[in-house]
């Protein structure tokens, strides 16, 4: 049985990602691995449960799709 | 057959030869036995290979239980070095069962707050806040030589151990139902004969090898070095760890306290270096130096350089030959698993083997030696693993995500779970295992206090008008551990009746001094625990009578088909 949400569920979609890239926009690639790390943590307690986390480390490993 | 240093827990890779000047090993002299002049083997039912750790808290335990037992050690002294040097409660517990736990305790170093750090920053503190109402503390730091010393000194008051010094197994065949083995002295070689041989011959385990069987995981590409450090700093009794200090950088450090004033310090190396040359006391002094500063006077007072395995055998049972401690498995140190680890394995297999042997049990019994801690090994090499990850990245992204972490953990407490330098000891459960009697019409509706497979807590008590410890009234055999009120005299008598292994113990005896026994058990009027001499709950009942107590007993002494055979 899937938790994870997989449709739409932010308040607004486009000023999310307007701000994921301007944060990066001004960093090496080091520091944004940096910052992807820092991020990945903050999101994952906030998630804190570990189906959901698990799901979506699983579907983030298939770079094929 | 055994070598001088693989017979106790592993066996350092190197040493640097300095003259500890805390602690003189003592000498057990080699003394002649009545069966070296036997004219045939002389028979002996439990023999066990080294005394490490595990080979003499099996001997301590198997003879709480009424067993008798020999030890061959091929050396004469304890330890060489500190070793391992953190016990933990559960290993207190076990060593107070023993009759030993209290020299254990007022010469080690009682320790419960620790600091990390990350380059040159503290990232946090922490407190382990020991719960109140237990006879133990958490943690204790004491050098292996001391632990090893005051179970040689328990040895020697118990009448049912034979512990034989400078007596090498050379030779041991175990493929009939006695196990044949050959011992050498230097009064010659003698045999003797057993029906189970016990071997405790560490990591690198002689007689594993010759039986050609293996203990399988992972080797970690990495070397630290142990210096044992003799100053009078100022340091607080804490466990300080750094990631990545600018006086070592892009490695770990350790720094704990032990008993004598001697601190531990651990120096990840990385494994390009080379073990010879970092023995040397050139190469360790300004390694301590950068860290400690170069005006405080220390003492270098023993040194190793080691590399490590998770590992452990698939089977620690090889026909009547059963394998304990680091020779059955083995984890990295962070964590403290290594000697506690090894203990808790021994206290599983010995009341158990006591009972097949005095034809109590089924000899099935034993295999659920291996059921059980197979899982508790698996535990403790996963949480040793996940350790060695976390203080060791594999790769550049894993760094990056364990520098991250380090950094957030000084403002977000969240990140602070993530920080692992060693998850420290805890005894495993056997919630899982066949020997339990699970959750069932039995006890639904008695679910507070501690679940079936779970070990038991201590708790402050008067029993007859005396201070007490719950703990003290558990363990070497089976107890009932019940609540009187409503139960009437047939049915106490009828369960007093079933076994001379079960006692019954009542909890209205008991003063609860401080309500941790209530608190902790929450037992009412008819309700009981069925607790194994390991001090593990194998059952426990919301409505007692004969019929479930006597089941989950069978259950318990390995005949598993009681329960629904009746």
């Amino acid at each position: 049985m899937s938790k994870l949400i997989t449709e739409n569920h932010f308040s607004d979609a486009d000023a999310f990602y307007a701000a994921l890239t301007d944060v990066h926009r001004e960093l090496s690639t080091a520091d944004s691995e940096r910052l992807n790390a820092r991020l990945i943590l903050l999101l994952a307690n906030h998630i804190g449960d570990k189906q959901v986390l698990l799901e979506a480390l699983d579907i983030a490993a298939q770079l094929e799709q | 057959m055994v070598s001088p240093c693989t017979i106790r827990a592993d066996c350092p890779q190197t040493v640097a030869e300095k003259m500890q000047k805390t602690y003189s090993n003592p000498i057990y002299p080699y003394r002649k036995s009545a069966d070296q002049e036997a004219q045939q083997p002389v028979h002996h039912p439990v023999i066990i290979i080294g005394a490490g750790p595990c080979g003499m808290a099996a001997a301590l335990d198997l003879a709480k239980q009424g067993q008798a037992s020999i030890i061959l050690d091929d050396n004469n002294t304890v330890s060489v070095g500190s070793r391992a040097i953190c016990f933990s409660k559960r290993t207190l517990e076990i060593m107070d069962r023993y009759g030993c736990a209290q020299p254990m305790v007022e010469k080690g170093v009682t320790w419960q707050k620790g600091k990390v750090f990350f380059k040159q920053e503290k990232v946090y503190e922490f407190d382990l806040l020991p719960e109140s109402g237990h006879k133990l503390p958490a943690f204790i730091n004491l050098q292996q030589y001391y632990f090893e010393e005051y179970m040689v000194n328990q040895i020697a008051k118990e009448p049912l151990i034979d512990l034989r010094w400078m007596h090498k197994l050379v030779e041991l065949d175990s493929s009939s139902e006695d196990n044949q083995l050959k011992v050498e002295t230097e009064e010659g070689v003698y045999a003797l004969s057993c029906d189970y041989l016990l071997v405790a011959d560490g990591a690198n385990s002689k007689i594993r090898t010759e039986l050609g069987l293996e203990s399988k995981g992972q080797v970690f590409q990495d070397r630290f070095l142990i210096a044992d450090v003799v100053m009078k700093a100022d340091f607080p009794t804490e466990r300080w760890f750094w990631f990545d200090p600018e006086f070592h950088p892009n490695q770990s450090v350790l720094l704990h306290k032990q008993a004598d004033d001697v601190w531990r310090i651990d120096f990840q190396l990385g494994w390009d270096a080379d073990p010879e040359e970092e023995k040397q006391e050139a190469k360790i002094r300004p390694r301590i130096e950068a860290m400690l500063g170069k005006d405080v006077e220390f003492e270098l007072e023993w040194a190793s350089v080691y590399t490590f395995q998770c590992r452990k055998m698939d089977d620690f049972i090889h026909n009547r030959v059963i394998f304990m401690g680091d020779a059955a498995h083995q984890v990295s140190p962070f964590g403290a698993r290594g000697a506690n680890g090894g203990v808790q394995s021994v206290e599983n297999l010995s009341w158990k083997l006591a009972r097949v042997l005095k034809g109590q049990a089924p000899a099935t019994l034993i295999e659920s030696y291996n059921e059980e801690r197979q899982h508790g090994a698996a535990e403790n090499i996963l949480n040793s693993t996940r350790a060695t990850d976390f203080i060791t990245p594999k790769n550049d992204i894993s760094r990056v995500f364990r520098d991250e972490t380090l950094r957030l953990a000084k403002h977000y407490p969240f990140a602070r779970s993530l920080v692992n330098s060693g998850r420290l000891s805890m005894p495993c459960d056997y919630q899982h295992s066949s020997l339990i009697t699970k959750s069932s019409a039995l006890n639904t509706g008695f679910d507070a206090g501690i679940a079936p497979g779970f070990v038991c807590l201590d708790a402050p008590i008067r029993i007859n008008g005396k201070d007490s410890w719950l703990l003290e009234q558990l363990g070497n055999r089976f107890v009932l551990l019940y609540n009187g009120e409503g139960i009437d005299n047939d049915e106490l008598k009828a369960l007093a009746a079933i076994s001379d292994d079960l006692v019954l113990l009542d909890s209205r005896e008991l003063e609860d001094k401080e309500g941790m026994l209530a608190e902790r058990y929450c037992i009412s009027g008819g309700q009981g625990y069925l607790i194994r001499p390991d001090q593990y709950v194998a059952a426990k009942f919301k409505q007692l009578n004969r019929e479930q107590v006597n089941n989950a007993l069978q259950r318990a002494l390995g005949y598993q088909s009681a329960q629904e055979n009746p």
